[in-house]
């Protein structure tokens, strides 16, 4: 008996079959046929345990480089990866993500149904990443159990409708219509862009207007840039931290080739763990909007950040760079003055960025989409920094949460609830 | 032996975009009564063997260089008709 018992207890706490089990809830609700929930539940309890492979792959880069900054640097270096830091939470915090995460999709349906906030946040690795990031935040603030999922729950299912509501206005301007919303935890630096789009930029002067020479083609993939980035940043690590060193963390391998390895392997761990979400998402997703269509059949979709992505394409590569470029400089800037240095992260600047661009072109042209992207990336470098202290233990990790939201919510809460303390 | 149809929507991460345009594609062919395996993807995998149909939006069209498959670009990520047009088109099929 208590066999059973605790084979019970410990499997349901088994994030992959939390998953799971919200997937299979959630594909029954839909009437699929047998073969079909089938499928899709091992899918998604699948996609969990391929998201923890990535994160050991991850751990292992991690683990090097954190030791290279601080002899190289004399201070922490992190660099903010949402998919990072979500997979290494798993092992700490995996059944409390699972759980927020399939409640605040369910909160996020009350909200719709019962407020005038009518949108329904499609975004689901963001639904994950933000339920990781409560989970830590609130967890660290004292709370566990039910009490943790319900906070945890209500409070993510209201950002799901508040953030697309935020955007709204902006987000019409860019369609040019009423059909879509934003659906993406970066809306802070993107309203942040477009604000200052407004005050500097004048709309009439856009940016789409310039033509933007072929070659640049490459910078539309962003996991071969993470590799080409991480590789870079590997290199001049090690170079401050000396050959020495870094060849006796290396077992003896030549540094620069070590270097290089680790540098490709964060982004080869990155690769995994996107498998994994995508298995995951691929029959939640589908599930969470269809239960929604019955029950708000007049809601918004708040979609991924890419969908404004084909009404400025010059905006998009713009706001990364002047972003990433913001990032670089944050970064200089942050070094001297804090005990942690954000390293850029390309992932947040590569989509985060370029959707900030969208934003300042749309309300301020060239100059909007430039200055309003710059700024963003100031966002970004500085919310993760100020992050970290909420994060307990999770803060002590190589990376971090790149987004704007996942940083404001963070911290928010966090000092709220050291208020209550 | 029918062969059914092995569609890929692809995008940046293969994560965000990739998913809506999976979940505007099965709702296509469905209403189409056309049989096919629908799955998100980034370049990388659409660059793969197997694949009969990709389908993906106008940033990513270039990127995908030389593939068997026939690709399908989309402008507007939730314009249905756009979707049905185009893909049907593609698979040979009269709209």
């Amino acid at each position: 008996m208590a066999f059973i018992t605790a084979f019970v207890r410990d499997i349901l706490s088994q994030p992959a079959v939390l998953v799971g089990i919200a997937t299979l809830i959630g594909l029954m609700a839909l009437r699929k046929s047998a073969s079909d929930v089938l499928t899709g539940t091992f899918k998604s309890v699948m996609g969990f345990l391929i998201l923890v492979a990535g994160a050991i792959t991850l751990i292992g880069s991690l683990d090097s480089l954190g030791p290279l900054l601080t002899e190289g640097f004399g201070i922490r270096g992190v660099i903010p990866n949402n998919e990072a830091i979500v997979a290494l939470a798993q092992d700490v915090l995996g059944p409390e993500t699972a759980l927020i995460m399939v409640f605040g999709f369910v909160a996020n349906i009350l909200y719709a149904r019962f407020t005038p906030l009518k949108y329904i946040f499609l975004t689901g690795h963001h639904t994950f990443y933000m339920a990781c990031l409560l989970s830590a935040v609130l967890g660290t603030a004292g709370l566990s159990g039910a009490v943790l999922v319900i906070v945890g729950s209500l409070i993510l299912g209201a950002l799901m409708v508040l953030m697309p509501a935020w955007a709204d206005k902006v987000m019409q301007k860019i369609t040019g219509g009423d059909e879509i919303s934003l659906g993406h935890f970066g809306t802070l630096g993107y309203m942040a862009s477009a604000y200052v789009g407004k005050l500097v930029g004048n709309p009439e002067d856009s940016i789409e207007d310039v033509k933007m020479p072929k070659g640049l083609g490459f910078l539309r993939e962003p996991l071969v840039l993470t590799a080409i980035v991480m590789a870079i940043i590997f290199i001049i690590t090690i170079i401050f931290a000396g050959i020495t060193f870094t060849q006796e963390l290396s077992g003896g391998q030549n540094a620069m080739v070590f270097a290089i390895i680790q540098g490709l392997t964060f982004a080869a761990g990155v690769a995994v763990v996107l498998v994994g979400v995508r298995m995951i998402l691929a029959e939640i997703v589908p599930a969470f909007k269809g239960i929604a269509d019955k029950i708000v059949p007049n809601a918004k979709p708040a979609l991924d950040c890419p969908v404004v992505f084909p009404y400025a394409p010059t905006a998009v590569i713009v706001g990364f760079l002047s972003s990433f470029v913001a990032g670089i400089i944050g970064m200089l800037l942050l070094g001297p003055i804090g005990l942690v240095i954000i390293v850029p992260g390309l992932v947040p600047h590569f989509f985060c960025g370029a959707t900030a661009g969208v934003f300042g072109n749309t309300t301020g042209g060239k100059r909007g989409a430039i200055i309003g992207a710059f700024v963003h990336g100031l966002i970004i470098s500085l919310l993760p920094a100020l992050l970290l202290p909420v994060l307990g233990a999770l803060g002590f990790e190589g990376t971090t949460f790149g987004d704007a939201d996942f940083g404001w919510v963070g911290i928010v809460l966090g000092y709220i609830a050291r208020l209550f303390k | 032996m029918i062969k059914i149809l092995r569609v890929l929507a692809v995008c940046g991460m293969g994560l965000g975009s990739a998913l809506l345009l999976k979940m505007n594609i099965e709702e296509v062919l469905k209403d189409a009564g056309i049989e096919a395996k629908v799955e998100t993807a980034d370049i990388a995998i659409a660059r793969g063997p197997g694949v009969d149909l990709i389908v993906t939006s106008l940033g990513l069209a270039p990127q995908l260089g030389d593939v068997s498959a026939k690709i399908v670009t989309i402008h507007s990520f939730f314009d249905k008709n756009e979707m049905r047009e185009k893909v049907l088109e593609a698979l040979g099929i009269k709209d």
